[in-house]
């Protein structure tokens, strides 16, 4: 009996090698923790720079070497899922965080040190903290943090099971409440958005998790493709299930901060250091949609019909009310912020056009968007004052006279985004909506024309004053950053033009991949 | 494929813009003489296409070149000469050194950023009057709204700021539309043909759209050509761009760029919407005639000479509208004609009176008097631009202009006679303008004003010469444009209507 019991039980296959990518980054967090525990101060930064870099590398080339044809499969006794776009999104991230992780690495812009606290316990404005500051400390555990954060976001995107799921989304959630409360300037604003995040943030992954129970209860796995089988022969009350893809939806649309699950977005956005910032905008991001576009599309994709409206209004408002609220903003991070919200909304535009096209106009919008936005955030840490980074935009008057090498950066992040032919930002617009119109979601596109037009403004304001006004005295200056920025920097701008003149090696990579495995 | 010279001519003003930024000791030249180079080169290339230009071709268009560009979507870089584009690219080669000459005093702190705009302007222009393919067409529509921008917004007047924006929001509100009936239209293609296509020629030729999806894309594409040219009720923005930007932007914006709107409804709405453009014509004659005589009254109240300007080429846009929409091949060729005529005399206006405003810093009609004798000059340019403006017989203008209300009359004579009013007003708001500014007494801000000197005259001559030649000798612009006309005639079906006044019997 015993042995019958022993032998239906199956041996769990691991696939090492495909899983390579996510194991780094595991490993690189883990020695993270014991650089921290056995390696003397002084000895942390380099050490920790050298694992993460090395590790974000290894991991990105076993992306790259991993994901051909042979590649493609459901490992890990089927709750991981490794295809074209769970490749796609692994890769993006990794970029994104090793852009990221530059930003974090930059020391030299400001004259304390790096952009985190130099201990995040002491009392903000307090003796302590001075002290600590004057001693040059650092606060190094954001490497263990930030790699740790990439492991789940690498496991949310492939994740084929809604357990996996949860793992992976708070495996990458909570480091990033940590590091969100890290920053070295203006700490109780900091402290308060990590707060705001945790609590928001806490709120949504249980109700994901309760909307992952339901789903269970009627379909009776947590598989995707058993999920998507479960709901065609099930015959359960209809309640249940509707109430499982409404919480379930809640959860994720929170994540990526769409309307109106979005208030958290600005508070922690400008809260964070900006590092920390741009790796949500960007990475946070990218893994979100990731998430969303797997359980919509496999485990709920036989249910198109019954979400596709909400999805609908959800976008339609998330572009409309971003856009709008973004037009009254004075600080560039809380712009930003809402710009994101409303990118989030055009993203959702090509998620609701649920087909082939739509999976590859969305992955498109994701990898164009992460890396402009990395790029502006990372031109926001060079403009400075004395008391730190300089983010009220009316100070930023004349910039393109002080600094036309930033300020013409920064002009391009924002036509970008704008959504100006032959910059990146074009290519994905065009995509999402070429994918919504092509899904059927016309209308959705039309507002998604006005709300882009709306959000223009804002966008063209900011190079309105930077170049087109005179300088005010006392206004920000610009700092030269050390090399760790500049390639963030420069990385976001060839991508940004490149991809914008010859899109098509974006579409090439993506379409062929924009395929799930279920 | 033949020797790529639509190619050369779109990448000669690219490439001057990048010579721009080659350090000074690796290149002879100054920046001056770089960008002036590159614009007369292009020049020379536009003129060499011109003679080898078979007309008697029917062959849609010549001189094709075409890169694959992002084939999963059928878009190719296509470019291809029509005679209507060649008439434009004509025009916008033999403008850009000229304004590049006639504003050597513009923008003189941040000159290298001046002469990159407008290169970069004229390489844009001349790629959207090239473009034979819709998404490139839409592409550098869309993108040549950045180097007006900052034309506007960085040597503009003291509001140039909010006129900077207000260009660019009505720029891309236009496109954004026009993106979206673009992708429509692109699946209704793709379902059609069985393959996506964005070839202009393709989609003229080859699709038959049932009558809403039609007018639904015909609306779209019209709201962007509508902004842009720009016609009543969409055109507020132009005499604010008009007048905060400096002459040389406002030549350039309204000499050049607004005309492709005017060419886009010639060349691409007529030919791919043919059915949904004859539904809509009597309504888009009506808000043309309206604007026609509505902006010229409007032109008369103007305080401002570059906002009178500005309401003058909107008044004249609207007879350029008019003939597109006559579906008679006469009318379009005066539209054709007219757009060149148009250039040309705008060209003249804003640079003559760029000279008078730049040494006043003023350019309020009421404080200039009494030049005709401290500046004879500059006043019998002035002049010939003003008449040829108001399309004076003898001028290119009356040219067109007469074939347009000739074409129109055949199909829409009500519309016509009141649109010939038009004529009469252009007569008083241009003579009064002139008759303010430089007839009667010099007053104390207008004595010290100089003439211009030879280098001044002969820099604008062009412009005056050409506007008479093409007064008294049209042929070789209504020969080139002819040729695209009856091509297009072909592609909307329509055969010019015949003499009303049948045939006598003769005893």
């Amino acid at each position: 009996m015993m042995q019958n019991v022993v032998n239906s039980i199956p041996t769990p296959n691991f696939e090492y090698a495909l899983l390579s990518p996510i194991l780094i980054m595991f490993f690189a967090a883990c020695a993270g923790v014991l650089i921290e525990a056995f390696l003397p101060n002084e000895k942390r930064r380099l050490t920790h720079l050298l694992v993460i870099f090395t590790s974000l590398l290894l991991a990105f080339f076993a992306v790259i070497l991993q994901s051909g044809p042979n590649g493609r499969a459901l490992v890990a006794s089927g709750t991981v899922a490794l295809d074209g776009p769970g490749w796609i999104l692994q890769g993006t991230i990794l970029l994104i965080a090793a852009m990221s992780a530059l930003l974090f690495a930059e020391s030299k812009v400001d004259p304390l040190g790096d952009a985190f606290a130099a201990r995040a316990s002491t009392l903000p404005g307090g003796e302590e903290e001075k002290t600590v500051t004057k001693l040059g400390w650092a606060q190094t555990e954001v490497w263990p943090l930030l790699s740790f954060s990439v492991t789940g976001m690498l496991l949310f995107v492939t994740a084929n099971d809604l357990l996996v799921m949860f793992v992976a989304l708070e495996v990458m959630s909570l480091p990033l409440y940590l590091l969100a409360g890290l920053a070295r300037r203006r700490r109780l604003l900091s402290q308060e958005a990590a707060l705001k995040y945790f609590i928001l943030g806490a709120l949504a992954s249980a109700i994901l998790l309760f909307g992952s129970a339901l789903t269970y209860a009627y379909t009776g796995s947590l598989e995707f493709g058993q999920i998507s089988n479960g709901i065609s022969s099930a015959n359960n009350s209809p309640g249940l299930l509707t109430a499982a893809i409404a919480l379930v939806a809640v959860g994720m649309l929170f994540k990526i901060g769409a309307v109106p699950f979005h208030q958290w977005v600005p508070d922690v956005y400008t809260g964070a250091p900006t590092p920390v910032t741009s790796f949500m905008a960007g990475a946070v991001k990218v893994a979100a949609f990731g998430g969303l576009l797997r359980i919509f599309y496999v485990a709920f994709g036989s249910l198109v019909w019954d979400w596709r409206p909400l999805i609908w209004v959800v976008a339609g408002l998330t572009m409309v009310v971003g856009s709008v609220i973004a037009l009254s903003q004075s600080d560039f991070k809380r712009m930003l912020a809402y710009s994101s919200i409303s990118n989030g909304g055009f993203i959702l535009v090509g998620f609701s056009g649920t087909n082939r096209a739509a999976i590859a106009a969305v992955l498109i919008y994701l990898i164009t968007y992460a890396f402009a936005t990395v790029g502006a955030f990372a031109l926001i840490t060079l403009i400075r004052e004395q008391a730190g980074e300089s983010a009220t935009l009316i100070r930023w008057k004349g910039l393109g006279k002080k600094s036309p090498l930033a300020a013409g950066l920064m002009s391009l992040f924002m036509l970008s985004f704008a959504g100006v032919p032959l910059t990146s930002g074009f290519t994905a617009k065009f995509g999402v909506f070429t994918a919504a119109i092509a899904g059927g979601a016309t209308p959705l596109v039309l507002i998604g024309v006005l709300a882009s037009v709306i959000a223009a403004v804002f966008y063209i304001r900011v190079i309105i004053l930077m170049f087109f006004s005179d300088p005010i005295p006392e206004g920000p200056f610009v700092v030269v950053p050390s090399v760790f920025t500049t390639i963030a920097i420069s990385a976001s701008t060839v991508v940004t033009i490149i991809l914008g003149l010859f899109p098509q090696i974006v579409i090439d990579l993506v379409s062929s991949a924009s395929v799930f495995l279920r | 494929m033949n020797f790529p010279w639509l190619l050369l001519i779109v990448l000669t003003p690219l490439i001057g813009t990048l010579l721009l930024f080659v350090p000074k000791r690796f290149i002879p030249f100054s920046d001056k003489q770089i960008a002036l180079y590159s614009s007369l080169i292009t020049l020379i290339f536009v003129l060499v296409v011109a003679f080898i230009f078979d007309t008697s071709s029917t062959a849609l268009t010549q001189f094709d070149v075409s890169y694959d560009w992002i084939p999963i979507f059928g878009i190719s870089f296509h470019l291809g000469l029509t005679g209507i584009s060649l008439v434009l690219i004509g025009l916008t080669a033999v403008l850009t050194p000229i304004v590049l000459l006639a504003t050597e005093h513009e923008g003189m702190k941040k000159r290298k950023e001046f002469l990159m705009w407008i290169l970069l302007v004229e390489a844009s222009a001349l790629a959207v009057f090239l473009a034979r393919d819709l998404f490139l067409f839409y592409v550098v529509f869309e993108a040549m709204l950045v180097p007006i921008f900052f034309l506007v917004g960085r040597f503009g007047g003291p509001r140039r700021s909010a006129a900077a924006l207000k260009f660019i929001l009505f720029g891309l509100a236009g496109g954004l539309v026009m993106l979206a009936a673009l992708i429509w239209l692109y699946f209704v293609g793709a379902t059609q043909l069985g393959r996506g296509t964005f070839s202009i020629t393709a989609l003229s030729n080859e699709l038959n759209m049932d009558v809403w999806t039609e007018r639904w894309l015909f609306l779209g594409f019209f709201f962007a050509f509508a902004l842009k040219a720009p016609m009543f009720p969409g055109h507020t923005w132009l005499p604010d761009t008009a007048e905060q930007a400096t002459p040389g932007t406002s030549t350039m914006l309204i000499g050049i760029l607004d005309k492709v709107g005017t060419y886009g409804m010639l060349a691409i709405l007529l030919p791919i919407f043919p059915n949904a453009s004859k539904e809509f014509a009597p309504i888009i004659i009506g808000l043309a005639v309206f604007g026609v005589i509505y902006a010229a009254l409007v032109a008369m109240a103007q305080k401002d000479m570059k906002r009178t300007f500005a309401f003058i080429s909107i008044s004249h846009f609207g007879f350029i509208v008019m003939g597109i929409f006559s579906f008679t091949s006469i009318g379009m060729i005066g539209s054709t004609v007219y757009m060149v005529a148009h250039g040309l005399s705008t060209a003249a206006l804003f640079l003559t009176a760029g000279y008078l405003i730049k040494q006043k810093d003023n350019s309020l009609i009421n404080s200039f008097g009494g030049l005709t004798k401290i500046a004879p000059v500059m006043t019998g340019i002035f002049l010939i631009a003003a008449l040829a403006s108001i399309a004076l017989p003898g001028m290119a203008g009356f040219v067109g202009e007469f074939m347009v209300l000739t074409g129109t009359f055949q199909r829409y004579q009500i519309p016509t006679i009141i649109a010939t009013f038009g004529i009469i007003l252009a007569a008083i708001y241009m003579l009064w303008l002139y008759q303010r500014v430089f007839t009667g007494t010099e007053n104390k801000e207008t004595k010290n004003i100089v003439d211009l000197n030879l280098k001044q005259t002969l820099v604008l001559s062009p412009l005056v010469l050409l506007t008479v030649l093409f007064g008294f000798y049209p042929a070789p612009v209504i020969k080139i444009a002819e040729s695209a006309i009856s091509n297009t005639m072909l592609q909307i079906g329509q055969t010019d209507p015949g003499p009303i006044i049948s045939k006598v019997e003769t005893k």
